[in-house]
């Protein structure tokens, strides 16, 4: 059994840091994709037109509904099926992670839009501005300050939940220090070093928000 | 794109007695998750909010200690790591004689886990009630256990309902990554089905129905709970 040293830690970082950066890009491209399609639910779910805002309500409340590991298998297994060739861990994950965010952060965008008062709305029109006008200058400004918090932390979830991409064998942070764990048999300091690793940055980006949030809350 | 449905398939056998078998095992490791996550939830969402500065400081740890590590990786901490750095003789009792070790462990640790939100959601009740009743119920006599006894916890759990039933759907759905430490529950059976069956269809459009249908149900039941539990003349928001 190799010792889990410092000097042991330092030989094994660059395979980390590979797995890390699997991990970050995960989250990135996640982030990106699932935020651009939950915004546009959002703007449906607000839609007047009625069959439009149900089909993105029955969205929201469907993936909502699902665990995220069955998603990721869903696409793991299925994607084959319909394009005809194996398209990896990676792909399938990241489909499964921007479908499911893309529920979460509707909703986020959604109570952001709905948390301006309709007042300020109204206000705007009267003073001669268009409806497209009102959002861009009075209501967006407002609806984001108010959700940044929320959809901070949602981040912080989605770059927790990137680990679960381990059940397809995606090399990320957690399958690559598992792997080396097996591999010289430290895994006890692999799962605890990989623990710390999560904690830090995640208790450092919660704090961050918790500071921003005093700072611009409205 | 080719697929052969073949519904038929679902029912029969094995598969139709390892689905409800799958079924089963989420259940009972969701239902019971959420007795440790609610007791150990309402202990240290209390404790969060009581007048001793250590009792809160060691709460507060608790809950950005498990808050902040991804579920994954505590489900390999308690499965792989701990049998490791406790006494010998304990270790070699998790790893062969404790029966149904991992459902055991998968419950623990999604229990914890869970428990975390539910303090979080259990504090903000308290919170939200404000400190006047607090006072009130002080300056009356009552000792401070009986304050939150008679005064302040009736009415915060009645504030947190709608916000336990998130949490409960939640644990229902965490529990598939009990799978990552080989429970066989709905999630694992349906990969296993799928691997084997050649009908993977059917077998995820059958799992995704079975979760839809129990979290669709829960909510339905908790709409009428949370319409009888609502404190008349309280506006609280949903916290997430």
């Amino acid at each position: 059994m190799t010792a889990f040293t410092l000097d042991y830690i330092a030989k094994v970082l660059p395979l980390l840091w590979d797995g890390m950066q699997v991990t970050l890009l995960l989250t990135a491209l996640s982030l990106a994709g699932g935020g651009t399609l939950g915004a546009v639910l959002a703007v449906l779910r607000l839609s007047r037109h009625k069959p439009v805002a149900l089909a993105a309500g029955a969205y929201v409340n469907l993936f909502r509904s699902l665990p995220l590991i069955l998603l990721i298998f869903w696409f793991y297994f299925l994607v084959p099926l319909i394009v005809g060739h194996s398209v990896g861990g990676f792909y399938s994950a990241l489909t499964g992670f921007i479908l499911f965010e893309a529920a979460y952060f509707c909703e986020i965008i959604r109570s952001g839009i709905q948390s301006v008062r309709r007042g300020q709305i109204l206000a705007g029109l009267a003073t001669g501005l268009t409806y497209r006008q009102t959002m861009r200058a009075i209501v967006l400004p407002q609806a984001l300050r108010n959700m940044l918090p929320v959809l901070l932390t949602e981040s912080i979830n989605l770059f927790k939940s990137t680990a679960l991409v381990y059940v397809v064998g995606v090399r990320d942070f957690l399958t690559t220090a598992g792997m080396v764990g097996t591999r010289d048999n430290t895994f006890v300091g692999m799962y605890v070093l990989v623990a710390l690793v999560y904690f830090v940055l995640c208790l450092g980006a919660s704090l961050s928000v918790g500071q921003l949030q005093r700072r611009y809350a409205l | 794109m080719h697929y052969n449905w073949h519904w038929a398939v679902v029912v029969t056998d094995p598969y139709l007695g390892w689905i409800l078998s799958g079924l089963e095992w989420t259940v009972l490791v969701a239902a019971s998750a959420w007795v440790i996550a609610f007791s150990l939830g309402s202990v240290i969402g209390i404790a969060r909010t009581v007048r001793s500065p250590i009792v809160r400081v060691i709460a507060g740890s608790f809950v950005e200690i498990f808050r902040n590590v991804p579920l994954i990786v505590q489900m390999f901490l308690w499965y792989f790591v701990l049998p490791e750095v406790v006494p010998r003789s304990i270790g070699i009792w998790l790893k062969r004689d404790l029966p149904h070790a991992e459902f055991w462990t998968a419950v623990v640790c999604l229990g914890i886990y869970t428990s975390c939100r539910v303090a979080e959601q259990v504090r903000s009740g308290i919170g939200a009630i404000g400190k006047g009743q607090r006072y009130a119920g002080l300056a009356t006599g009552l000792t401070p256990a009986q304050v939150y006894r008679h005064v302040l916890l009736p009415v915060a759990y009645r504030i947190i309902v709608p916000a336990l039933t998130t949490e409960f759907l939640s644990i229902f759905k965490n529990s598939s990554l009990a799978l990552t430490i080989g429970v066989l529950e709905l999630t694992g059976t349906t990969r296993k089905i799928s691997e084997l069956s050649a009908q993977p269809m059917e077998m995820f459009l059958t799992a995704t129905a079975l979760y839809g249908a129990v979290t669709l149900g829960v909510s339905a039941l908790m709409r009428v709970v949370e319409a009888r539990s609502r404190v008349p003349g309280l506006i609280v928001a949903e916290t997430h």
